[in-house]
């Protein structure tokens, strides 16, 4: 496990053809990747033995932390592992963490029960995929994420189910044949296991059609969440689909549950409405996706949310063949990039200095420009 | 997005519905805090669990019960939907039945994946049995450790006893 901070390089300066370092959920391949940016798998642990965080005093906080890290570091989880201790770590590194999904905004913030900034934590990533992240003493004292591009919740699972057994070759976990892997909240009780698809479903949107999908959804026991997970809207039309029910159903059943029956459902319908808005809704379609590249290529101040609406929209442009482009893929990877820098501390890093709320919206504006307008 | 109530960026996001009309809240960290929504544990599930509490307060289950181990009462869990340690599932075992079933479409009991210590043929139950006793006994000297420092007393001897009580001699035992 390598120690000591790990972060991406920013991006190398405009042109075409850089092939710019993507993380899995951003890598835009695999199965209906059209639809499904990536599928993610989340198992909830907990360490036998050892209180759950809110009521873990700092030694207890630092002594799962190290059981844990201990078990990470000799476990041969991945072939590169990087550890990153939060504890004391600057603002701007967890934010970075945070929007490369490799950590919750709840493990940013350290616990506030329990010490807030300075509680021992961490997380371990490997590198350079970061396909798996484990995070260590968040509400739970491990959570073990896996994830995979496109639609393949069954290659994420045996991932982390993988993941796990190694983990718990070294480690008592907290258990019972009623209830269980046991979870600091019993929302999670039982396989501990949350599955989720990152879903891009603009048409849907344009249709309003996401209404129904949203229903549906719930009244299956599936969440839909935006981007940045629980309670938050969906920037860009980004949507994250996941089960609410963890225990009293197995792994395979959850899995079939959205892999087989759920995601077909809602891929087809996106792809559905994308035909319809081509085939009876044209010159609306034409005019949402050039005037979203006008403003991405014009431009002089542009917030996240406008960022990453309008680059969802050159997405669906992209791949309705609204807009030519010769290397359709690569125009999808560009977006895929942009979506990750354009949100604050990837903007930082990548300008190489911090700036305030104003000075960000100019330089996204650049950003953007440089990399989608004509000149 | 700008927070509702200042001009940071908002970080924490909610959407409650109260009285049938959807209420939406976007606030920065600092006020988000001030609002008491920071650290919440769960948002649709955690309505359920919350509803469904409100119903247990009134029976009787709900009564003066404190987990053994880390001393989280009921009426704590109600309000945070926070267990304290494993041992809060056997405390609370009549009450988080039902509650349990609730929120996950009925189920009655685990199935899927099994621990090793509990599975078919685990031939390392011994080894992983004294892993957990290692676990739990580390973390009651690091606890009685911290009580002796910080003059608690009574906490200290509480903590020899539980030490003793697995088998364990308490360090700074006199005799
Ligand atoms: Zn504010
Ligand atoms: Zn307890």
């Amino acid at each position: 496990m390598t120690g000591g901070p790990y972060y991406p390089a920013p991006p190398p300066p405009p042109g075409p053809g850089a092939n710019e370092h993507l993380p899995e959920w951003l890598r835009g391949e695999g199965e209906a990747a059209d639809v499904v940016l990536s599928s993610r798998v989340r198992l909830a642990r907990n360490l036998a033995g050892v209180l759950f965080a809110s009521k873990a005093t700092p030694s207890d906080r630092q002594r799962s932390m190290e059981l844990c890290r201990d078990q990470i570091a000799s476990a041969g989880l991945a072939e590169r592992l990087a550890w990153e201790p939060l504890a004391k770590a600057p603002p701007q590194n967890r934010a970075l963490l945070v929007e490369r999904h490799l950590i919750s905004k709840q493990l940013s913030r350290g616990k506030s029960a329990a010490g807030g900034a300075d509680d021992p934590r961490g997380v371990a990533f490997s590198i350079p995929d970061e396909r798996l992240a484990i995070m260590v003493n968040e509400e739970d004292h491990l959570r073990i994420q896996t994830i995979r591009s496109g639609l393949a919740l069954a290659t994420a699972w045996a991932d982390a189910d993988a993941i796990d057994d190694k983990l718990e070759a070294g480690l008592e976990y907290a258990f019972s044949p009623r209830f269980g892997y046991l979870t600091a909240c019993p929302t999670n009780v039982g396989t501990g296991l949350r599955m989720s698809a990152m879903l891009h479903l603009p048409a849907l949107r344009l249709t309003g059609d996401i209404e129904k999908v949203k229903r549906a959804a719930s009244d299956m026991n599936l969440a839909v969440r935006g981007f940045y997970g629980e309670g938050s809207e969906a920037v860009g039309d980004l949507y994250q689909l996941s089960n609410q029910t963890t225990f009293g159903k197995s792994e395979a059943e959850i899995l079939s549950l959205l892999e087989a029956e759920i995601l077909p459902r809602v891929i087809e319908y996106e792809r559905i409405a994308r035909r319809e808005l081509l085939a009876k809704r044209r010159i609306p379609l034409e005019d949402h996706v050039w005037r979203a590249r006008g403003i991405l290529s014009n431009a002089r101040l542009l917030t996240t949310e406008e960022a990453m609406q309008a680059l969802s929209l050159v997405r669906l442009g992209v791949l309705t063949g609204v807009t030519p482009a010769p290397d359709p893929a690569a125009e999808v990877r560009l977006v895929h990039l942009l979506w990750l820098y354009v949100q604050p501390a990837h903007l930082q890093r990548a300008f190489g200095r911090e700036m305030d709320q104003e000075q960000r919206r100019a330089a996204r504006a650049a950003l953007v420009r440089s990399r989608l307008g004509r000149a | 997005m700008k927070c509702d109530h200042c001009d940071n960026e908002a970080t924490v996001h909610e959407v409650t519905v109260r009285n049938g009309k959807k209420v939406e809240r976007h606030l920065c960290e600092v006020h988000a805090a001030e609002a008491g929504i920071a650290v919440q544990p769960a948002g649709q599930m955690g309505e359920l669990i919350k509803q469904h509490m409100a119903a247990l307060t009134q029976s009787a289950a709900a009564k003066v019960t404190a987990c053994p181990t880390c001393r989280t009462t009921f009426a704590e869990f109600k309000q945070h939907g926070i267990l304290g340690c494993a041992d809060c599932y056997k405390a609370f075992a009549r009450q988080l039945g039902p509650l349990i079933e609730r929120a996950h479409e009925g189920g009655v009991k685990h199935r899927g994946k099994v621990c090793k210590v509990h599975g078919e043929g685990a031939a390392d139950a011994a080894a992983a049995e004294r892993r957990a006793r290692a676990q739990r006994l580390s973390r009651l000297r690091a606890e009685l450790d911290h009580a002796v420092r910080a003059e608690q007393y009574e906490q200290a001897a509480k903590l020899r006893d539980e030490l003793r009580a697995m088998g364990e001699r308490p360090p700074q035992d006199p005799a």
